[in-house]
């Protein structure tokens, strides 16, 4: 019952991130994992490895599966086989979604999901990781530790000087950045980024790929992506899902002139150019 | 100033504490001091309609909280009003002692009357003021607790979560219709006679309810208003706006569901135990699905998610009803109606947001 009461972000949790053991090099394992929905496979045995402070594409036609694959990875849907570690030893197949983010996994939605009504430093101030227990919870203040770490993490997204505003007012990048900062607060190990550009101009495309480029390395990055300029200008390794399985693996440009993906492009229509 | 700043900044906060603090002292002037011959004299009945809608406002409060900030409505929410009013009831009933129509010192009369020998086993311990007290919070807190966990963790959401509200508080209203469940039947309780020793009828006593029931509103106001100030408030709003968003920044939301859920139902248990001894009844009437339907309008009138809106709606609204339902009583019910479809279409948040805009424009 206290626990109930205390626990209402899930850091009663035993496990802690520093028990994420990504010594061989790989983060994030998912191996042999399938789901179906009403008899459609979704995801078809799909076997995917992701390297510590990696930068990943992922790419693919419409009902690929890669908003399913995310689903996976965070909790929100259960495969029906296979398995999901997160460093060696972490299962996440056993954890929920508040846990899986506990762990130092955040996710970017597709639309971008900020909290209009708050601020874009009430935002940040609510993805903060640390002890935020139910004593933590029932204040309103900052500490001078929490106001740097938000201060920081404003600079990188470059909202410093909206940091008052409402996020409801704020442009559609803006809004974009706003919750990549969000998921920075958690202080994630593996950030999930679903179609981080859709809808930006070019401008505000450059600023996202030098963002999550900055990432890298402290972090690993997964991005799913329909705009090939915007892949050739952030990865270097490329998977192309298709049909709920990996298609191809490897560098975008060896990519381009696989016939075995240019034909299921082709085919899904001209996203790819 | 020796305020702290989440109250400071709430302007229409402090304005609703001072109307608070003039009818707290007002009313027992105009009431006790005040001779009755004179115009300015308030009547025992007006203290009363006054004290009910103090205790309505409390009720829309604690709906505000769950239904303007985490985005759950509950249409059921007059069950746990009605359930702290009938653990007040249980002990204003053992108080009656031998004044009731048999004289029986254990029973009351219903139970005389159903030809019951002893007292059931969950009417022990309602004869002590502070047992049932505590009752009144701990009955329909267990309650929103338990309803709460299965339905927020089975993520029982939206319309469907309404829906289950309303066949709660319906159960309910069956089960208390029965006599074999022992409290009264469809008469429900009533015919007290004395709170604490005092007479229930007396000016004084009214006055002590009525200023009570000012404080109770004025508490529960304040500890809204500071919940929803801290981060546990932001995280309500995150929940309202965006389930998903909160439960992947790591938040357990159906626990802070389940959590506000019980604080809103312990505010309106505390609501309906003020509300019995002061309209002197407590019947299973309480538990009727419009009397949550009627709470909610309430809520939209003022302007949900503002609390002082909660506030100022259950006192309007209940203000027009009495004296509708004196001056035309068959249309009450089509201008509820009415004024919810107006108030959605046309003052989405309330008549709070229709100030708010007023000001703006001004300024």
């Amino acid at each position: 019952m206290s626990e109930l009461i205390s626990d209402l972000d899930g850091s009663g949790l035993r496990l802690r991130q520093e028990d994420v053991d990504a010594r061989h090099g790989i983060l994030l394992y998912l191996e042999e994992v399938t789901v179906s929905f009403d008899g459609f496979k979704a995801i078809d045995n799909l076997s995917l490895y992701i390297g510590d402070g990696e930068l990943r594409c992922i790419i693919g036609p419409n009902g690929a599966g890669k908003t399913t694959m995310m689903d996976i990875i965070t909790g929100k849907t259960r495969p029906d086989s296979g398995r999901v570690f997160f460093g060696q030893t972490i299962d996440l197949l056993k954890l929920d979604e508040p846990a899986i983010a506990r762990m130092g996994i955040g996710r970017k939605f597709q639309r971008p999901t900020v909290i209009e009504p708050l601020t874009v430093l009430e935002n940040l101030e609510l993805a903060m990781s640390g002890a935020k227990r139910m004593r933590g919870l029932l204040t309103s203040r900052l500490s001078g530790e929490e106001r740097d770490r938000i201060g920081a993490v404003l600079e990188k997204i470059g909202l410093t000087e909206h940091h008052e505003r409402l996020a409801g007012i704020l442009a559609h990048g803006q809004k974009q950045w706003l919750e990549i900062g969000m998921l920075l607060m958690q202080e994630p190990r593996l950030l999930l980024v679903d179609e981080p550009v859709a809808g930006m101009t070019p401008a505000e495309m450059d600023r996202t790929a030098e963002l999550l480029r900055s990432l890298a390395g402290s972090h690993s990055v997964v991005v799913v992506e329909h705009d090939m300029g915007f892949v050739r200008s952030i990865a270097d390794q490329v998977t192309v899902l298709h049909q709920g399985r990996v298609l191809a693996e490897g560098r975008l440009e060896e990519l381009q002139i696989d016939p075995m993906v240019i034909e299921v492009y082709l085919g899904a229509g001209d996203a790819y150019h | 100033m020796l305020l702290p700043r989440w109250l400071l900044s709430d302007r229409a906060g402090l304005v609703l504490l001072a109307v608070l603090v003039i009818l707290g002292v007002g009313v027992p002037v105009l009431n006790l001091l005040v001779p009755a011959d004179h115009p300015l004299h308030l009547s025992a009945y007006t203290v009363t309609v006054l004290g009910k809608y103090l205790c309505y406002a409390l009720l829309a409060v604690a709906i505000d909280l769950v239904w303007g900030y985490m985005g759950i409505l509950s249409l059921g929410h007059a069950a746990f009003f009605a359930l702290g009013g009938y653990c007040f009831g249980m002990y204003l009933m053992r108080q009656i002692g031998t004044r009731g129509v048999y004289g029986d010192p254990n029973l009351p009369d219903f139970m005389v009357f159903l030809n019951w020998t002893e007292l059931p086993w969950y009417w022990s311990g309602f004869g002590h003021f502070g047992f049932a007290l505590l009752m009144v919070m701990v009955v329909p807190g267990l309650l929103a607790f338990v309803f709460g966990w299965f339905a927020f963790r089975s993520r029982v959401s939206g319309v469907y979560l309404s829906i289950i509200t309303q066949a709660l508080t319906y159960a309910l209203m069956l089960a208390f219709f029965r006599n074999e469940m022992g409290f009264g039947g469809n008469n429900g309780l009533t015919d007290f006679k004395e709170i604490l020793g005092y007479p229930l009828h007396a000016d004084e006593t009214r006055i002590v309810l009525f200023i009570l029931s000012a404080l109770a509103l004025a508490g529960g106001y304040l500890l809204c208003r500071w919940l929803v100030s801290t981060r546990l408030g932001r995280v309500l709003v995150a929940i309202r706006d965006s389930e998903d968003r909160a439960r992947f920044l790591g938040y357990r939301v159906e626990r802070v569901k389940t959590l506000v859920f019980t604080l809103s139902a312990v505010l309106a248990g505390i609501a309906g135990a003020l509300y019995v001894p002061q309209v002197g009844i407590i019947n299973p009437g309480e538990f009727a699905p419009l009397n949550s339907i009627e709470a909610v309008i309430w809520v939209a009138v003022g302007g949900r998610g503002t609390l002082v809106g909660a506030v100022a709606g259950a006192v309007l609204v209940n203000y027009a009803k009495t004296w509708l339902t004196g001056a035309l009583p068959e249309i009450w019910l089509f201008a509820l109606g009415g004024l919810f479809v107006a108030v959605t279409l046309l003052l989405p948040q309330g008549l709070i947001g229709l100030l708010r805009r007023r000001r703006e424009v001004t300024s």
